[in-house]
């Protein structure tokens, strides 16, 4: 009897650590957003929030100093467009290749490969976006070769493993009996797959864009290698000249920032932490409405 | 008649260029990839050698063996806070909490948060708590803390699907012979789930050896002439040293870049490794 007893206090105790571990993550979400915007808001509150979003001009050691990051936050959906442009075409057709083309034995070095470009550490990407992708650009198209159009191509390709992945398993979710019916009515493999087998998985495929979108908005080393990291007036923001990114911004400057100017820093991530909390409510919008279906 | 033949070579000739289309974006992926790891390894390699594998840091070696340790150190220390609370977690979810309860709801909306914020924005919140308000310090520590924090989703989910393929009829058997139910969960399902629980730390081992932008304002990017276990000094990892090195802009530290990088890539290598090897053992589990 007394040993029951035991075990039933031990299970209990047992029972509530396993609670609170889990209740960690929530704790951690919170502690990150009490104490971002502990210092962020009161910054962009000092600067005042018009003038810190939609002014052009960054120039926090002029006098006076000025804080706008409207510039950074376009430059962030510039080479986060890019990458998109870049990655999702290329990564789909990957992805469909992977799940309905590739034969088998070719699929066992095709997806390791995937995985393995998932594994690399984004400091090695910039690495070999300085070193390959600048000089390709700076001969090829112009300007010194840091620029918009060399951070996209390295976001494009960071982004493929994502792509890929998440896509190719949502393919590989639809129904058979949607293909078997669409070749019944006589269409050919290749008009199977386009036209009734990835629009069946458009959710997944979506899924896999919006984390990307995530992925790249807030890729930090990899950009800063080969942006440039020049703060451009609006009108001066061109495909092949140097761009300064939301993320860039903070690790450019943090190490010699103080007072304001710091958290005029720390305000830059709270807008890349808010602009990361839409793209996760939006995708768990399209989870619940793909649930829905 | 004729017309539909038409048609018919219309539609197959298109099929041929799709075709094509795929597979060429299949092989372009697979180039992109061999293409980095080739570059990097084929200048990399080469400048391997003792001194700068474990030598004195000074300008002429630039030395990586003080931050090997510094990374080694890193992993070791952020595992032993993450694994147990992220496995703990991933049972709580998989095991204990009821469907639609409101606290498991919020735990996974957390879970999958942390899984979407940047490694910049850890380090800042890591620079704001850790360094400054709980007065660690650029140092070592602050870069654990942050980084345990970074990887614990990694673990929860892995975890969590690996326990929730541990067939239920293992679980019956274990209760049915009396057991309770922690002892299923330790004795039983645990170790049932273990090769998905250490893929996912393996993953976190990935994650933490690449790792840069959260911590060069947690733990900083000095460098020590020799190799130090001291939790309150700031030290670079791997992936920072290559960072300075590579942005050094000096023809030497360039090619010691290529070689930090090389050992990246060769960590990164064994990491991926490790985790298919593992995740084919899930696969064969859960067919027997």
């Amino acid at each position: 009897m007394q040993n029951i007893k035991r075990t039933n206090f031990s299970e209990n105790i047992m029972q509530a650590i396993f609670f609170l571990s889990a209740f960690i993550s929530v704790l951690a979400v919170l502690a990150i957003c009490l104490f971002l915007f502990m210092r962020g808001i009161p910054a962009i509150a000092e600067i005042g929030f018009m003038d810190f979003i939609f002014n052009e001009k960054w120039g926090p050691t002029n006098t006076p100093a000025s804080y706008g990051i409207l510039s950074m936050i376009v430059g962030s959906i510039y080479v986060t467009a890019g990458a998109i442009v870049i990655g999702v075409p290329i990564g789909l057709m990957c992805a469909i290749f992977l799940a309905e083309f590739c034969p088998d034995n070719v699929y066992k070095f095709v997806k390791p490969a995937v995985n393995l470009l998932a594994g690399i550490p984004s400091i090695i990407y910039g690495f070999f976006g300085m070193e390959v992708v600048v000089p390709f650009v700076r001969e090829n198209m112009g300007g010194n070769g840091y620029s918009i159009m060399s951070a996209s191509l390295i976001l494009g390709i960071m982004i493929l493993p994502t792509i890929i992945s998440i896509s190719e398993s949502s393919i590989r979710a639809v129904p058979d009996n949607y293909a078997e019916g669409s070749y019944g009515l006589g269409a050919t493999k290749e008009e199977t797959v386009f036209k009734v087998v990835l629009p069946a998985a458009k959710s997944g495929v979506l899924t896999s864009i919006i984390l990307g979108i995530g992925r790249a908005v807030g890729e930090t080393m990899a950009v800063v290698m080969v942006a440039g990291n020049a703060v451009m007036p609006l009108d001066k923001i061109e495909l092949f000249k140097p761009i300064r990114t939301l993320t860039t911004n903070i690790v450019t400057e943090m190490s010699y920032a103080s007072g304001l100017h710091e958290s005029a820093l720390i305000s830059t991530g709270v807008v890349l932490f808010v602009f990361i909390i839409i793209l996760n409510a939006s995708l768990s919008l399209i989870k619940s409405k793909a649930q829905r279906n | 008649m004729d017309r539909s033949m038409n048609n018919l070579n219309k539609r197959k000739a298109k099929a041929m260029m799709l075709k094509a289309f795929v597979w060429l974006c299949g092989i372009l992926t697979v180039g992109i990839l061999i293409y980095i790891l080739l570059f990097i390894l084929l200048r990399g390699i080469p400048n391997i050698n003792l001194k700068f594998l474990f030598g004195e840091y000074n300008s002429e070696t630039l030395s990586a063996f003080s931050s090997i340790v510094a990374t080694v150190q890193m992993i070791v220390l952020s595992l032993l806070i993450s694994v147990p609370i992220g496995v703990f977690c991933a049972i709580y979810l998989a095991e204990y909490a009821k469907r639609g309860n409101k606290a498991v709801k919020a735990i996974r909306l957390a879970v999958d948060t942390l899984a979407g914020i940047p490694s910049i924005v850890y380090g800042l919140f890591g620079m704001i708590f850790f360094v400054n308000i709980l007065g660690f310090r650029t140092s070592v520590l602050s870069g654990i803390f942050t980084i345990s924090i970074m990887i614990l989703p990694v673990i929860i989910s892995s975890s969590e699907e690996a326990i929730k393929q541990v067939p239920d009829t293992y679980r019956e058997g274990s209760l049915g012979l009396g057991a309770t139910r922690l002892r299923t969960v330790f004795h039983i399902v645990l170790p049932s789930a273990m090769p998905g629980i250490l893929s996912g730390v393996i993953l976190a081992i990935g994650r933490i050896v690449g790792e840069t932008a959260a911590l060069i304002f947690t733990s900083g990017t000095n460098v020590l002439k020799n190799p130090s276990l001291n939790l309150f000094a700031s030290q670079r990892t791997l992936s920072v040293h290559m960072y300075m090195l590579a942005s050094e802009g000096l023809p030497h530290s360039r090619n010691m870049a290529f070689a930090t990088g090389s050992i990246l890539i060769i960590a990164v290598f064994i990491v991926n490794y490790a985790t298919t090897k593992l995740a084919g053992r899930i696969g064969r589990l859960s067919n027997d």
